[in-house]
This record gives C-alpha cells, sequence and structure tokens, in this order.
C-alpha cells in the first residue's frame, strides 16, 4: 500500500534511468505476499478444506507436524507460572531460532497483518502531508514489553492478549471479527494523526520483543552503494524506522555499510525508493562498499 | 517521576546549559515513556481482571483448567476449535463477555457431542486443556440446572423427558425421579433431576429441551453450585458407611408442663447416664459427653416445685 515517494520529489528521468515497476516495488511485493501467503495458509482449510496450517499466530500447526508457537506468549505463560506442554515449546523454541537466525523484526515486516495497516496509515500521512503530532518515546515499547510481563505476573493471566492488535487483527481475520476492528481502525488513526509510525515504531511491546531478537541476524540491509546518495531523503521518509539508516548511509560511528541495528525491520523499502540503487540486501559479514 | 526537575536542581550551575536541558528533556521523555508504558499495561492487567469470571451461558472445552488457570495457559490459538468436528467451539471476540479469544460454546446453539477421542483436548499446544483427561464421560465443563420448574412439561405432570432420553449419561447424570402430583391427587410427577457427581456439562439437554426457551440449562460449575460448609455430615450417609447409629442411644427427654409434675418425673426417672449404658458401644467423637447433672439435695428428679 505504501506505493508512493514523496509528491513533492522531482522525476529523476533526468538523471537515471527509469525503473520499472517491479524494480521500484520489488521487496514490497514480495512482502505483501509473504503476509498474504501465511494468512492463505490458515484461510484454504476453511474456505476450501485442504487444511496447511491450524490455529493462528499466536500457536499453530503446519500439515500435521510443524508446531510455531509466539515465543512472547510462552515468556508470559511462564510468567505466570504455568509451564507448557512440549509442543508449543517446541513450537516457541523454533520460532525463537529462525528469527534470532533471519532478524528478529523480520516478523514485523514480513508476517506481522498490522504492519500493513501502519504502512497505510504512514503512507496515508505523507499523501495528506500531516506533520503535526505528538510521538512517545520510542523506549515506551521497551517499558510496555516489561510491562506487559508484569501484568502477566501480577494478574496470573495472559492479561496483554486481551487487547494485543496483532492477535487480535490475525485470529480475526481468520476466525471472524467485530469489536477487535476498532482497535485496528484506531491504530490507523493514530498512526495518521497523532504520531507518525506511532504504533509500531514507537508503542508495540511485541514489535520491541522482536528487536531483541535482532541482534544476531543474518539477513541485513546494506548500502554499499552509498556514495550515489543524492540527499533525496526517499529511504528517510519511507522508513519505519529512520533512525537506523544514519549510521550505515552517513558513516555515523560506523565505517561499514551494513545496517545492523536490531530496529531495522528488513523490510526492503528503502532498496525499493532509492533510485540511486544505494541499498541492497545482504547478509550481515558483507561489509563490502563499491 | 519528577526526578527530571529534582536532578538539575542539585546542581544549580548548570541548570541553564544545553546538556543539561537536553538531559532533563531526556529522562522526561524516559519518565514520560515508563509511565505511559506501566499505565497501559496496567490498564490490560485490571481490563483482564475485571472481566475475568464466565458468563452464564460460556462453557469451556472439555478438560479445560479452572477458570484462572485456564486464563494463563491458554494462548487463544483455536486449535481446539479446529479439531473439534462438530463446530461445538468458537473464539471470543474484543467486546464478548469471554476473555478475548479464548474458546467456549453455548451450548442451546452447538452442545458438546463428546466425542470418544476428544480430539479439542489433543490438539491443545499449552496444557489449557488438560490431556489427563482422557475418558470423555469424566469431563465436567459445567453443570445442567433444571432452572424453570415453571415450565418444564415434566413438572406440569407431562411426560416429555427429552433432556433425559437425549443425555449421554443417561440414568446418571438426570434422572427421572418420582413424585406424587398434588394437583390431580392420582399421578405421578417424573422430575428430570441432575446429578453433579455425572453430568459432564455437555449441553445436550439444554440443546434438546422441547420449550421455545430451555426449561433447563448448563451453567459454569462455579455459578451452578452450591457447597455445604466443609465441616457438615449428613447423619444418613455416615450412619450408613458405619454400619449403624454413631452417638449410642438417645437420651429420652422428659415432656414437661402437661398434667403436673408427675408427668415430668415418670419421665426423668427412665432416664440412663450416657456414660453408664453406652459402655458396650465404641465411644463416639460426635457423641455429647456432658456429665450428668447431679439432682440438687433433698429434691428428687426434675421437680422444679412450680406451682400455678
Ligand atoms: S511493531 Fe508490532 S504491530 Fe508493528 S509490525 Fe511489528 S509486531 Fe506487528
Ligand atoms: S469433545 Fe468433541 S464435540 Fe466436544 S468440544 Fe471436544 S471436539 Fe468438540
Ligand atoms: S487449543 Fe488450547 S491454547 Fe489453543 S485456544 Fe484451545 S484451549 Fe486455548
Ligand atoms: S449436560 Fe445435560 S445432557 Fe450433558 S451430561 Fe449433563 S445432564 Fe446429561
Ligand atoms: S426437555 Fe425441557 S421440558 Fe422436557 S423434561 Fe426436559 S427440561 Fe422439561
Amino acid at each position: 500500500m505504501a506505493t508512493s515517494t514523496l509528491p513533492s520529489k522531482p522525476a529523476p528521468a533526468a538523471c537515471a534511468p527509469a525503473r520499472s515497476l517491479w524494480q521500484h516495488q520489488r521487496w514490497l511485493i514480495l512482502r505483501r505476499s509473504s503476509q498474504l501467503l501465511i494468512l492463505l495458509a490458515f484461510l484454504t482449510g476453511p474456505w476450501f478444506g485442504l487444511w496447511i496450517a491450524k490455529g493462528n499466530l499466536s500457536s499453530s500447526l503446519t500439515l500435521g507436524v510443524l508446531p510455531l508457537t509466539d515465543p512472547l506468549l510462552v515468556l508470559q505463560t511462564l510468567v505466570t507460572g504455568h509451564l507448557p506442554y512440549s509442543s508449543a515449546l517446541i513450537g516457541a523454541a523454533i520460532v525463537l531460532g529462525f528469527y534470532l537466525l533471519v532478524g528478529g523484526r523480520v516478523f514485523c515486516s514480513w508476517a506481522c497483518p498490522v504492519n500493513v495497516v501502519t504502512d497505510a496509515a504512514a503512507w496515508t500521512r505523507r499523501r495528506l502531508g500531516i506533520k503535526t503530532g505528538r510521538v512517545p518515546d520510542a523506549a515506551t515499547r521497551y517499558w510496555l514489553l516489561g510491562g506487559l510481563l508484569v501484568a502477566a505476573a501480577l494478574t496470573g493471566s495472559l492479561a496483554w492478549e486481551w487487547v494485543n492488535p496483532v492477535s487480535l487483527l490475525h485470529r480475526g481475520l481468520i476466525f471472524g471479527m467485530g469489536g477487535g476492528l476498532f482497535v485496528i481502525a484506531g491504530i490507523f488513526i493514530y498512526d495518521v494523526l497523532v504520531a507518525s509510525r506511532g504504533w509500531c515504531g514507537h508503542l508495540c511491546p511485541m514489535g520491541a520483543f522482536y528487536g531483541l531478537l535482532g541482534k544476531t541476524a543474518l539477513v541485513r540491509v546494506a548500502a554499499p552503494n552509498r556514495k550515489a546518495c543524492d540527499d533525496c531523503m526517499d529511504c528517510f521518509a519511507v522508513c519505519p524506522e529512520p533512525q537506523v539508516i544514519r549510521p550505515a548511509l552517513k558513516q555515523v560511528g560506523q565505517t561499514h555499510p551494513l545496517i545492523l541495528a536490531p530496529d531495522c525491520t528488513t523490510c526492503g523499502r528503502c532498496i525499493d525508493v532509492c533510485d540511486k540503487q544505494v541499498f541492497k540486501m545482504t547478509h550481515r559479514f558483507d561489509q563490502r562498499s563499491e | 517521576m519528577d526526578t527530571g526537575q529534582t536532578k538539575p536542581a542539585s546542581k544549580a550551575p548548570a541548570a541553564t546549559t544545553p546538556a543539561s536541558v537536553g538531559r532533563r528533556k531526556f529522562i522526561n521523555s524516559v519518565a514520560a515513556a515508563a509511565g505511559g508504558g506501566c499505565l497501559l499495561a496496567l490498564g490490560a492487567g485490571l481490563y483482564s481482571r475485571s472481566a475475568a469470571a464466565l458468563p452464564a451461558q460460556a462453557i469451556r472445552p472439555p478438560g479445560a483448567l479452572p477458570e484462572s488457570d485456564f486464563l494463563a495457559a491458554c494462548v487463544r490459538c483455536g486449535l481446539c476449535v479446529r479439531d473439534c468436528p462438530y463446530d461445538t467451539l468458537k473464539l471470543s471476540d474484543l467486546g464478548d463477555p469471554v476473555p478475548t479469544g479464548t474458546p467456549y460454546f453455548h451450548a442451546r446453539s452447538v452442545p458438546c457431542e463428546m466425542c470418544e477421542d476428544i480430539p479439542c483436548v489433543k490438539a491443545c499446544p499449552t496444557g489449557a486443556l488438560d490431556r489427563e483427561l482422557t475418558d470423555i464421560n469424566q469431563a465436567r465443563m459445567g453443570l445442567a440446572a433444571l432452572v424453570d420448574h415453571e415450565s418444564c412439561l415434566n413438572f406440569l405432570g407431562l411426560r416429555c423427558d427429552v433432556c433425559y432420553r437425549v443425555c449421554p449419561v443417561i440414568d446418571k447424570a438426570i434422572t427421572l425421579e418420582t413424585q406424587h402430583n398434588p394437583r390431580s391427587d392420582r399421578h405421578a410427577m417424573l422430575l428430570p433431576t441432575v446429578h453433579s457427581d455425572a453430568c459432564t456439562g455437555c449441553g445436550k439437554c439444554e440443546k434438546s429441551c422441547v420449550l421455545p426457551v430451555a426449561a433447563i440449562k448448563v451453567f459454569p460449575r462455579e455459578l451452578a453450585q452450591g457447597a455445604l460448609p466443609a465441616h457438615y455430615r449428613k447423619g444418613w450417609e455416615e450412619k450408613a458407611r458405619h454400619g449403624g447409629s454413631l452417638i449410642g442411644e438417645q437420651v429420652e427427654m422428659p415432656v414437661r408442663g402437661f398434667d403436673g409434675p408427675t408427668a415430668g418425673r415418670q419421665a426423668t426417672e427412665t432416664v440412663v447416664a450416657p456414660g453408664a449404658s453406652g459402655a458396650g458401644l465404641p465411644p463416639a467423637p460426635a457423641a455429647p459427653a456432658a456429665p450428668p447433672v447431679p439432682p440438687p439435695k433433698g429434691v428428687s428428679g426434675l421437680n422444679s416445685k412450680w406451682k400455678p
């Protein structure tokens, strides 16, 4: 949905060969496909009787053999004092291992359904040119993460799951939803009117949790062609976590071109929008600059 | 949270330098983030507590842990819902009276068919549905109660019996108890009677009640069941268990005040001291062991010398 660059931007035709739609939207298309396929894997069962995955992102069973469980949920369950069965624990270990390897916030940009909503909100905000609002401190999400664990311990229940928009939306899309839509609409309005990238960039404790898993990510975006950058700021405008770009692009506090900050969601949107083709998807040991 | 104000104040001269302003801003924003984060989490916690009791008509799947443990264990994945062949279970939505995302069923819509292999329990990855439950007849999802004696056809003296007949645990969970019908004075009423030691709470009875609104309904056990004080014993049960009375021979109490003191005198003369006659029986802890009161000197029996 976040299809456009800044409306005020001059056409790049003069300096660079025009890029095809595919070149311009490649990672976005791949990401949306991934999010859609994950959803469809859960929906072919109820729709056509063809069961690929059962359950939802909280816990699922794929093809009757592969258990996957949200590690943050299992953590909360453990905090309440309940020890889940091994299928949930194994499922959580698999998910944990996968995101530790690939990159924690890959969950955000490639799996989480709320990402579509907040990307749409960010796009709407850019389109409408809204600059006002009040952004909460980016550390709020870590406090929320701590808070929800404390709430789980104090109430002895998975308190956050009563309102968690991520599971509300994903569960709702698969099992049907009513009241949950208000929460999602609330997030959209909040992101458009009150805080740019307010939910995913500052509040969501699930994003914070997956961010903490991102320190060892193998898949990383880098800016090897950074000398071609003409400071058009397109990447900063479109990035859900713009603060992660500067160190790699402008060599602030580092010399290599890798974006290693765990907040980077590996969405590849910067690769898409950059007409100078400064960015590329690579691995964390690729220190080359062109 | 007012660290932002107190800290720079302790270093008064530096209070206006940009570095200090930056730090104050930083501390303020951290405080706001911490406060906001904690408040939001606290709100979620409070909200979850305020609505933690199940509404009357929401029944948990078989094998569900006690409600408070269930809310700690269930990750709201819906795997139990998916594996129920009768589409009995559903997940609640935000705003439903049941905690968001948790599985439940409404017996009057679709009851639990009590599958022998209990697929819902097998599907649960977390143990919110306890795999200790292997015999579906041991499930205790809820408890049926014949709530409306005014509408139940059997209570009106007819023979409906439908709830009794559909019960998968027929003659254990529901029995028909015969009672004299005082209205006609010559017929019997067969009253459907639920027994908590056998009712699984499947809800087949509620589903099948022939009335437009069921007279028999299934509730979560906490709602449907009362409880005797822990120290209460049912005398007839204790008696049956011990094969005889536990308190020995009964003291015959005098009946006084009918026709003068003589009646009382005669009664008291037959009194046997509990210690003397009870010697042959085992000492019963429940029996009152009060010593016999010695009669006052010069007065025989219980004659109070009262005269009208
Ligand atoms: S930050 Fe939260 S809501 Fe946003 S994409 Fe990540 S998990 Fe989803
Ligand atoms: S026992 Fe069978 S019918 Fe009852 S809830 Fe479980 S799967 Fe559904
Ligand atoms: S399968 Fe277990 S954890 Fe999942 S919704 Fe059902 S009871 Fe909850
Ligand atoms: S709920 Fe009704 S039908 Fe089911 S076991 Fe109990 S009495 Fe029988
Ligand atoms: S089915 Fe309904 S009306 Fe008939 S005996 Fe049972 S409770 Fe009464």
